[in-house]
């Protein structure tokens, strides 16, 4: 095998211990499906009752928000994993075998888009059962789904930058917390971005969560001849934005993660 | 016999402190070298070092030929370790365990798979196979942390501080894997704060402190260095103090040492039970009151105390890590 079948082959097999985690860790597995179909549900039904949009559902304008906010929340899960590992040493021992040193980390990530598959997918199924319909053509859905888990793979790589750099749980979970609410409110999914007040309406066009959730309206088909388009440019442009979103950030905190996670070790 | 272990002048500092401070070690394949201190004196990061977790900030070691830094890569298939924290995962069984650390080694699916099974069963796990560790004792855990490291069958294996934390059974319990291992002919390095754990599994014995070897030898050399057993005697007030030192200086096999403040005195024997009783004698003839007396074998603050003159720090190891 050479280095890049090693390399893959590594990081399978952490995927596999990972996915493995999962399924028998309560707590992640509560964050993974109980928690999204809460999400579906709360809002769907809560604020779907009280707020009323021209030409559409709120619940159906809502989903596209409440996938991206799981993404988001879910990503912390990666960071806590590996603030955990770091903790107890695991590390170490994958440290002293002959495996590739990226392993950890691609694994890391590549388990979590099994779960936010798992997780986006109960999402799509309590939704349809709430109400939430696809309304576009079934490669613009499917473009959709691959394009939320791609966001979703690139910003687990943001979390692990966040987790590495902290190093232990507690610290990741309360800064995690406190970052991640103002990037999922701050944005599109649950109101309009453009009837927010000035500096907030900026940050919120600009914000990545906002380009996702409109994109994944307009790949579902939820949106509405009656609601204006946004004016702002990552708006306009969603889908291409998103897309460059994500890689951007792949970019950026793939060997950002790696560096952080080679220093974390060699301590 | 070629060494399967050396350092050279290893230095490894976090700021201010050295952690290692030119440490020199060789060990003959085969052998085993335990490295005896206190927490803090460096065992844990020569262990780190020599096992390609941290690099030095001086000197260079190797491990089976292979050169710690530059080989870095290669020489992890020839090694195991396993550590004071047992670094299993809780959520996987016991055999998912040992499976994902011979994918790790690159054995293959099928033969990671059997090898999980033989290891499972010569560590007498075999009923706790399929449950996830978390419902594991302390034992257990660390027993299956030494099957991982055994999984490639390496020549070379690290052992920091193995036991640490464990009740006595299992200790000993561990302790006869470890000396199976060794009767194997695999080349281990221990680290340990017992003497006793030393002296049962180690071929040679080195004291560390300060980051550096103070001593090297067998069992039975340190200890005789320290005087081997030793009478203590702790009396009922200090005014006998001066008396029962000179009545007792005639038993002493070495330096005499008297505790003021704990009313004690202690001297190095060489027979054991036989120089108990004579000093007790002894005393009785000059009506000096005993409260307390026994017959003690040097332990590591023994050696630490005849070796450098300070009592072993209680420094914690994490504090250098």
């Amino acid at each position: 095998m050479n280095a890049v079948q090693l390399a893959v082959a590594d990081g399978m097999t952490i995927a596999r211990r990972n996915a493995l985690k999962i399924r028998r860790a309560p707590d992640l597995l509560g964050g993974v499906v109980m928690l999204p179909i809460v999400f579906v549900l709360l809002f769907t039904y809560v604020f779907g009752s009280m707020i009323s949009l021209p030409g559409m559902s709120y619940g159906e304008y809502l989903l596209p928000g409440i996938f991206v906010m799981t993404i988001v929340t879910s990503a912390q899960i990666t960071g806590y994993t590996l603030t955990q590992d770091l903790q107890k040493g695991v590390f170490d021992r994958f440290r002293t075998l002959p495996m590739s040193p990226s392993a950890v980390l691609t694994g890391q990530t590549v388990s979590d888009v099994i779960m936010n598959v798992t997780s986006i997918v109960t999402m799509a199924l309590v939704g349809l059962l709430a109400g939430w319909r696809v309304r576009s053509s079934p490669a613009e859905a499917a473009l959709g789904f691959l394009m939320l888990l791609l966001f979703a793979y690139a910003f687990s790589w943001v979390t692990a930058t966040v987790a590495l750099a902290l190093r232990t749980p507690e610290v990741f979970n309360n800064l995690a917390t406190i970052l991640s609410f103002p990037l999922v409110f701050l944005s599109n999914a649950f109101v309009d971005s453009s009837r927010l007040p000035g500096p907030l309406k900026a940050v919120a066009e600009w914000n990545p969560v906002s380009t996702l959730v409109q994109a994944a309206r307009e790949l579902f088909g939820n949106t509405s001849p009656a609601l204006p388009v946004p004016a702002a440019w990552p708006l306009r442009h969603a889908v291409p934005v998103s897309l460059l979103w994500s890689l951007l950030l792949l970019v950026v905190f793939v060997p950002l993660a790696t560096r952080l996670y080679q220093r974390a070790v060699s301590r | 016999m070629p060494d399967a272990i050396t350092a050279e002048g290893l230095v490894k500092k976090y700021g201010e402190v050295a952690a290692l401070d030119g440490m020199e070690l060789a060990v003959p394949e085969g052998t085993v070298l335990g490295l005896l201190g206190p927490n803090g004196a460096g065992k844990t990061t020569t262990v780190r070092i020599l096992t390609t977790l941290l690099r030095p900030d001086a000197g260079h070691a190797t491990v089976a030929g292979f050169d710690v830094v530059r080989d870095a890569a290669r020489l992890r298939a020839h090694i195991g370790v396993s550590g004071q924290y047992a670094a299993v995962d809780d959520h996987l069984t016991g055999a998912e365990n040992l499976e994902m650390v011979g994918r790790l080694y690159h054995l293959g699916a099928g033969h990671s798979r059997r090898r999980a099974r033989a290891l499972l069963e010569r560590f007498d796990l075999t009923e706790a196979a399929d449950r996830p560790v978390q419902g594991y004792s302390g034992g257990m855990r660390r027993r299956l942390d030494l099957a991982g490291a055994l999984v490639a069958a390496p020549p070379v294996l690290f052992l920091d501080e193995p036991t640490t934390g464990l009740d006595p059974r299992a200790r000993i319990g561990l302790w006869d894997v470890i000396a199976e291992l060794v009767a194997e002919g695999t080349t281990v390095l221990l680290t340990t704060q017992y003497l006793e754990e030393a002296d049962r599994l180690a071929d040679r014995i080195a004291v560390v402190d300060h980051g550096r070897v103070i001593a090297l030898g067998t069992a039975d050399e340190l200890k005789h260095q320290v005087g081997g057993e030793r009478v203590e005697l702790s009396l009922a007030d200090a005014a006998g103090l001066e008396d029962a030192a000179r009545t007792l200086a005639p038993l002493a096999a070495g330096d005499l040492r008297i505790d003021a403040a704990a009313l004690q005195v202690t001297i190095p024997v060489a027979d054991g039970v036989a120089a108990l009783t004579r000093a007790l004698g002894r005393l009785a003839a000059e009506r000096i009151t005993v409260r307390d007396a026994g017959l003690r074998r040097p332990t590591l603050d023994d050696v630490f105390l005849s070796l450098t003159g300070h009592q072993a720090d209680e420094k914690t190891e994490e504090s250098v890590r």
